[in-house]
């Protein structure tokens, strides 16, 4: 067994040849998923509950308060404590409502952010599944978020509930095709959709670099529209609070709601995660083409660690333009998208096509 | 019987093929019916993913499950109720129609089971993106650039369509 932090390739090939020379390949193959599944939970839950802890330390930094600093230290244990406070919170079932339907929202909700997780590259070697069309399954994968949000407002039997899901349907259809057109930008500068490929191309310059000025518009975008996709402010309509209440989960209470909370968080994790990989060249340390001396340097920091430092900047990003801008109306909100964003957009993808033609990216 | 993984998923995915389709055309509430069928599309995505034709798979993910069903479900928001239920139907109407699935299934089990498959022992293969890219593209023998404009052409009349019904008269 040879551990390895920078390169975790031959770490999972000796577990894989482990299980397969002890079990029947179909047992192994069982094991390997259950391994795979058992270790994606973990880290989904962990993260979530340090996403929850980190924006309510950064929306008291930008307000000026502590924030949370009685439970533990810093506050670190504040969110489990939180948690458990949840799961001992009564399910409140309401008689009027499509149970079957109100109890699979949250499942729906979660699961279409979970399978975004297994395709993204964590460091060298620690990748669940290497599609050789990875852009464009999360792409797929994360548009069924929606109906699981659409299904909660309805099921709900309840006004507010009813508003704030049809106020996120339209959000959320309407920004997707940002989001996938600035990620097309990406896949012409990158010539593949495969996220393996797309990060190894970024050995000698990140994407935001090497495309400059179409990139630095695609990726502008991508942060606006994944902000709006991740239904969070400026863009959090569908849980306005001073007009909906909570929006589209005003009557789930204990762990269904938390459900939600956790994927809302999450869907943030994998949207900064796709933006680190797709504009900031993921697990890839910060090369410069041509400085050999620099490039090696920075290799000693391990790659999980680039990867955790992007995505947490993109984070901390998102949470500063959600503490920083109040809440649009939703004709501002259409507007913005529909009429700037998406023509931008488009003129982009031609730009970075003629780019890439041309020869004037780096 | 040995299984092997492929078998076992096989069987996974077309048993909740067939009876979600069935729940699909049974249940008496619309959005139910609406979210057995996104149980069947997600099922259909997860047999191509076994034929590692991810493409497709994503294509029927993103298209069917996240586009399609997302207009279904926004249409039955705006427009029913949750304490809305079809009424039962009545026993001549469910007669007939057993009758017709009954025909529909001979027929199809006849033609696939006189059928001769022949085993095939090719190594599965990831379809490369930019062969279809250049194959929808190309104006060669096999290429598909006509049929793509003539789509193109219909999805600009709808959303023309869309926009003059949407559109509001002029003002009185």
């Amino acid at each position: 067994m040879n551990f390895n932090i920078y390169d975790f390739t031959s770490f999972n090939q000796w577990i894989d040849n482990y299980l397969y020379t002890s079990l029947s390949p179909f047992w192994a193959l069982i094991v390997e998923m259950t391994i795979i599944g058992l270790v994606f939970l973990t880290g989904y839950a962990l993260v979530g509950l340090f996403l929850v802890y980190l924006e309510r330390k950064v929306c008291a930094l930008m307000q000026n308060r502590i924030g949370p600093n009685r439970v533990g230290p810093f506050g670190l244990f504040q969110t489990i404590a939180d948690l458990i406070k949840l799961l001992l919170k009564e399910l409140i079932s309401i008689k009027q409502a499509d149970k079957l339907l109100f109890n699979l929202a949250p499942f729906i909700v979660i699961i279409a952010s979970f399978l975004c997780i297994a395709a993204i590259p964590f460091a060298k070697g620690l990748h669940a599944m290497d599609f050789n069309i990875g852009v464009f399954y999360v792409m797929a994968v994360s548009s069924m978020g929606v109906v699981g949000i659409l299904i909660a407002g309805w099921s709900s039997n309840n006004k507010y509930s009813l508003i704030g899901a049809m106020r996120s349907g339209a959000q959320i259809v309407s920004y997707e095709l940002s989001v996938g057109l600035s990620l097309i930008t990406m896949v012409v500068l990158a010539g593949s959709m495969q996220f393996s490929t797309i990060v190894e191309a970024q050995s000698d310059g990140w994407f935001i670099f090497k495309g400059h000025i179409s990139s630095v518009i695609a990726f502008i975008i991508f942060m606006i529209a994944s902000t709006a996709e991740t239904n969070r402010g400026p863009f959090d309509l569908a849980e306005a609070e001073s007009e909906l209440t909570a929006g589209f989960h005003t009557e789930y209470s204990g762990i269904k709601f938390a459900f939600f909370f956790l994927a809302e968080y999450m869907n943030m994790f994998i949207v900064a995660a796709i933006a680190a990989t797709v504009f900031w060249g993921g697990w890839m340390p910060l090369h410069i083409g041509g400085l050999d001396g620099f490039n090696h340097v920075m290799d000693f920091i391990p790659p999980f660690v680039w990867f955790f430092g992007k995505t947490f900047v993109i984070i901390f990003l998102m949470m500063w333009f959600k503490w920083t801008f109040p809440r649009l109306r939703i004709d501002q909100l259409l507007t913005l998208e529909w009429k700037y964003l998406l023509p931008i957009n488009l003129l982009n993808v031609l730009l970075m096509a003629l780019m890439v033609l041309m020869g004037w990216h780096f | 019987m040995e299984f092997t993984g492929t078998q076992l998923m096989f069987i996974i995915f077309s048993a909740i093929i067939v009876i979600f389709s069935i729940l699909t055309v049974t249940s008496r509430r619309i959005l139910r019916a609406a979210i057995y069928l996104l149980f069947v599309l997600i099922s259909t995505a997860g047999i191509y993913f076994m034929l590692n034709y991810q493409f497709l798979a994503a294509v029927q993910l993103g298209l069917y499950a996240g586009g399609i069903i997302v207009l279904i479900i926004f249409s039955i928001l705006l427009t029913s109720h949750i304490s809305q239920k079809f009424e039962k139907v009545e026993w001549k109407k469910s007669v007939f129609s057993a009758i017709a699935v009954i025909a529909g299934i001979i027929v199809t089990l006849t033609a696939v089971l006189n059928y001769q498959f022949e085993a095939n022992n090719a190594i599965t293969q990831e379809v490369d993106m930019n062969l279809i890219g250049t194959k929808l593209l190309s104006y060669d023998r096999g290429g598909y650039v006509l049929p793509f404009e003539v789509i193109s052409i219909l999805l600009l009349a709808s959303m023309i369509g869309a926009i003059v019904i949407a559109k509001k008269g002029k003002k009185v």
